[in-house]
């Protein structure tokens, strides 16, 4: 009876609880929380949190954790910033292209996150000579580019070729000695700080340019409205959630990568004995994870119009407290994008809700702490109850 | 029934006030009776059987015994007390102590500290080390552990021994009614010889022991009296001396097991798999064998001979360190080195020892642990359901649907899913290391014939006969199974004899390392 009554709420407690923490903000907030501002905002902020969310999703059922994803936001609004600024002689990238320099910025910031990805995947599971492989690409790149001031592709090429050696040499590991994520990305949780900051030179980077000619820059209004030509996208940012979601969504459950995302999370060694690349699986769950909170710093960038090194500080903590009200278990095996899409909406409505009410900030992080606490105790009653 | 139980135990005992007795002891979870009124009573002096399939009841029973669990209703006594435990400290204060199968020693504490864990000597917050010593040194001396320097950290000491100092333990928390739930599982047979002269001298000091094991040879050895469950309810009952296994098998599973060990017309095929002088970092030392299709080989051995390290190695699980092993359904092996999802790929599978840590991913679906060897692509829950639903009906496995979570399941039918994933990836070779370890009568014996069908396979439809290579610690098993048997004794593999020249007895020898003494 019991089991029947924890199995039940499972699966649709998330749901219920998203629909009462509505109806409790509804009744408390009356029209102030009921007006389509209100739930603008709480989808804006719900998208960038969210595809954020979506990555780690596949990370906690991996069995992984990521702390320094808001590290990584951070990271990739920099970078678009400093991408955007890039002159080419006297005139902005920008200016020639409108369009499609403000989008190769974009895969930049995504790339940079798979990159974060692959640094993170390569040390979880005890490739530290392809970590530090990873490492070297990017200081190389940094390097050449700041001292030298070569052209960037050329920067970038030279980089990925030097990493690229690096990582090739450690092809052969002779001992693998794998790390825990939490302690792996509880060290970049600091560091990725510092290079986001020494990157952005210690204080925000602004875009110098944000319209050309009388058009504003699309890359900059993802969280507004876009035109084009005559047809408006409203929220682009909140599309571009739904989209991601899907896909990630269909790719866990209706491939063999997503499979055996499950596989290795739910018990490494079933899945090592069943001849799963269990090394390969987790290094790409990263890069694939880290590359959606890639595209949620691209969210950032737009929604704050500069690069701030300093942005989504405990971001990390809304993510996996998405992904475990959603449902997920912190012990790997466990979990799925549509619980976590409402464990997202839960948490920004509560962060929102609160700020309507007129509560001080500090009330907004006691309850979010709390609803951590609270998910996480429910995962723990659950899995003890499976055994 | 129950009362039968009842009063065939008292008639034993007409004057006697038995130690421990239970009766009419009901538990329910939910809409299902895992208990429907079982009655027991064990008298001082008496080492008294638990039988039955998984599943059938004991670990409730003795759960309740412990305190573990309350019952619903019913009574026990401890001494003619009536005893009503809230928890397992309490049924521990009223002198109920379990030996479990999986130790549950803390590994980092010393011998001393886990003997007087959660009772310690004390005077206000302060240890009396001395007392301690004393206390453990007098528990120990029960098991025959004088020599053991008390500081010893738990983690350095063989399974066997933290056996003992569990033992021990009870001991000196003053136990009165020991437990001992499946105690030979992970030790070796000499260990087992020394574990049954143990439980004789606590016998003699008129402990009441409640012995659990799946293995009849144990139970005739060293119990005296029998207590069968089948699905909650007591069977039979009886002195063991005088039951005929057959008949306490037939009271278990409820029906007559005429043939456990079927075996066809086996036809022998080409080689398949050759291993010559394989050796491994730690273990195996030295193994070499040929398999070929429609046999069935064994490698007899005690616990910790290094079978199960050879199949890792067989499996690239684990680095072998010199010899050769070639698999011929995979084309163009040349020095060996292959990755297990090349040998999934050739033909080759493995069923792992240990189920819960190795062998299936629990959180998962039947679906997912069935098909994790082998999966296209994209993979779609039609898909899941049609490459399951072949092996679910013919195996077969009980189990609501193809995407039930498989901790819902038995162990016999999570072993049954464990073996159906190599069907599924449709091997050649199949390695299985302790097939129908921890499961009941009726799974092993589908799993016998299934072995035994894959073997002979079927010329007619054009099945060809596959070649099975199995670990097993259960000699009974080995014997009706296979058709050459090897033993490995300390990391060697013993020659490969067929199943005509052999006996318990010789295997015995030969994997306790007597042999040559003889």
């Amino acid at each position: 009876m019991n089991q029947k009554v924890l199995k039940i709420a499972g699966q649709a407690g998330p749901l219920i609880a998203l629909i009462f923490v509505f109806g409790l903000f509804a009744i408390l907030g009356g029209g102030d929380f009921c007006q389509w501002g209100t739930m603008n905002d709480i989808l804006m902020l719900s998208a960038i949190v969210g595809i954020a969310a979506v990555g780690a999703t596949l990370i906690i059922i991996s069995g992984g954790i990521d702390l320094s994803v808001g590290c990584t936001l951070a990271a990739v609004t920099i970078i678009l910033a400093r991408l955007l600024n890039l002159k080419s002689g006297d005139t902005y990238l920008v200016e020639q292209y409108p369009v499609l320099w403000p989008l190769c910025a974009a895969i930049g910031g995504i790339v940079l996150g798979g990159a974060i990805g692959l640094l993170i995947g390569a040390a979880v599971v005890g490739h530290i000579g392809r970590a530090a492989a990873v490492i070297l690409g990017g200081l190389v790149i940094v390097w050449l580019r700041d001292g030298n001031s070569m052209p960037l592709v050329v920067c970038i090429l030279l980089g990925i070729v030097a990493g690229g050696i690096l990582w090739y040499l450690n092809r052969v590991t002779i001992k693998k000695t794998p790390l825990p994520p939490f302690i792996v990305t509880l060290g970049l949780w600091a560091s990725l700080r510092g290079a986001a900051k020494w990157m952005a030179g210690g204080s925000a980077v602004y875009a110098d340019i944000d319209e050309v000619d009388g058009t504003a820059i699309w890359l900059n209004n993802l969280m507004r409205d876009i035109k084009v030509g005559d047809l408006i996208l409203p929220m682009p940012g909140v599309w571009i959630w739904i989209v991601l979601a899907i896909v990630i969504g269909l790719m866990l459950t209706y491939t063999r990568f997503g499979r055996h995302i499950y596989a290795v999370g739910s018990n490494e060694n079933t899945a090592r004995l069943c001849g799963i690349n269990v090394e390969k699986t987790k290094i790409l769950t990263y890069v694939v994870a880290i590359g959606c909170a890639g595209i949620a710093g691209v969210l950032r960038f737009s929604w704050l119009g500069m690069g701030d090194p300093t942005t989504d500080m405990g971001t990390e903590l809304l993510v996996i407290a998405a992904v475990v009200i959603g449902g997920a278990s912190l012990n790997g095996g466990v979990g799925g994008i549509g619980g976590t899409i409402i464990g997202t909406l839960i948490i920004m409505i509560v962060y929102k809700g609160c700020t309507v009410l007129g509560l001080e900030n500090f009330v907004q992080e006691i309850v979010t702490g709390a609803i951590i606490v609270a998910a996480v105790a429910l995962d723990q009653v659950r899995h003890r109850k499976a055994e | 029934m129950t009362d039968t139980v009842a009063n065939a135990s008292a008639g034993t005992a007409s004057s006697v006030m038995p130690r421990l007795k239970m009766a009419g002891i009901t538990k329910r979870f939910g809409p299902t009776i895992a208990l429907g009124g079982v009655s027991l009573a064990v008298h001082a002096g008496e080492v008294h059987a638990l039988i039955g399939e998984n599943g059938a009841g004991k670990s409730t029973l003795m759960k309740a015994l412990s305190g573990a669990h309350q019952a619903d209703t019913g009574a026990m006594w401890i001494d003619g007390q009536p005893y009503q435990p809230k928890s397992p400290l309490d049924g521990r204060d009223f002198g109920v102590a379990m030996i479990y199968q999986e130790l549950s020693l803390a590994q980092h504490l010393s011998v001393m500290e886990n003997i007087v864990l959660g009772d310690e000597p004390r005077m206000g917050p302060f240890m009396r080390w001395g007392e301690v010593r004393r206390i453990s040194r007098e528990a120990l001396a029960h098991v025959g552990l004088e020599d053991l320097p008390l500081d010893t950290i738990v983690s350095t000491l063989s399974n066997a021994q933290q056996q003992l100092i569990e033992i021990a333990r009870s001991m000196a928390t003053g136990a009165k009614v020991l437990v001992f739930d499946e105690p030979t599982s992970s030790l070796s047979q000499h260990d087992i010889e020394n574990l049954f002269t143990l439980i004789r001298e606590l016998k003699a000091k008129d402990y009441a022991i409640v012995y659990i094991s799946h293995f009849l040879e144990e139970i005739q050895e060293i119990t005296d009296r029998f207590t069968v469950l089948r699905d909650g309810q007591s069977v039979g009952s009886g002195v063991t001396a005088e039951a005929e296994v057959a008949n306490i098998i037939a009271m278990m599973v409820g029906r007559d097991v005429k043939d456990l060990y079927p075996r066809s017309d086996r036809v022998v095929c080409e080689r398949v798999c050759e291993v010559r002088n394989v050796a491994g970092i730690d273990k195996p030392a030295d193994v070499s064998l040929e398999l070929h299709r429609g046999e069935v080989v064994g490698i007899a051995g005690v616990v910790g001979a290094g079978r199960t390290e050879f199949f890792r190695c067989l499996f690239a699980l684990d680095s072998v360190r010199s010899g050769m092993i070639k698999i011929e359904t995979i084309s163009g092996n040349a020095g060996g080195n292959f990755t297990p999802h090349q040998l999934w790929d050739g033909g080759v599978g493995i069923v792992s020892e240990d189920r819960k840590r190795e062998g299936l991913a629990t959180e998962l679906s039947i679906a997912d642990n069935l098909t994790m060897a082998s999966q296209p692509f994209f993979i779609t829950p039609g898909w899941q359901s049609k490459a399951c639903e072949p092996w679910i009906e013919k195996i077969p496995i009980k189990c609501a649907s193809p995407f039930q979570p498989i901790d819902g399941l038995s162990g016999g039918n999570q072993q049954k899913v464990a073996i159906a994933r190599l069907l599924h990836s449709n091997v050649d070779i199949l390695l299985l290391d302790e097939p129908t370890r921890g499961i009941d009568v009726g799974s092993k014996a589908q799993i016998y014939q299934l072995i035994d069908e894959l073997a002979s396979g079927d010329p007619e439809n054009g099945i060809k006969p596959k070649a099975v290579l199995m670990i097993s610690s259960y000699l009974p098993e080995l014997l009706g199974t296979c058709d050459r048997i090897g033993v490995m004794c300390k990391g060697k593999l013993g020659a490969i004899k067929a199943i005509a020249d052999v006996d318990e007895h010789s295997i015995m020898l030969e994997a306790t390392g007597t042999e040559d003494m003889q």
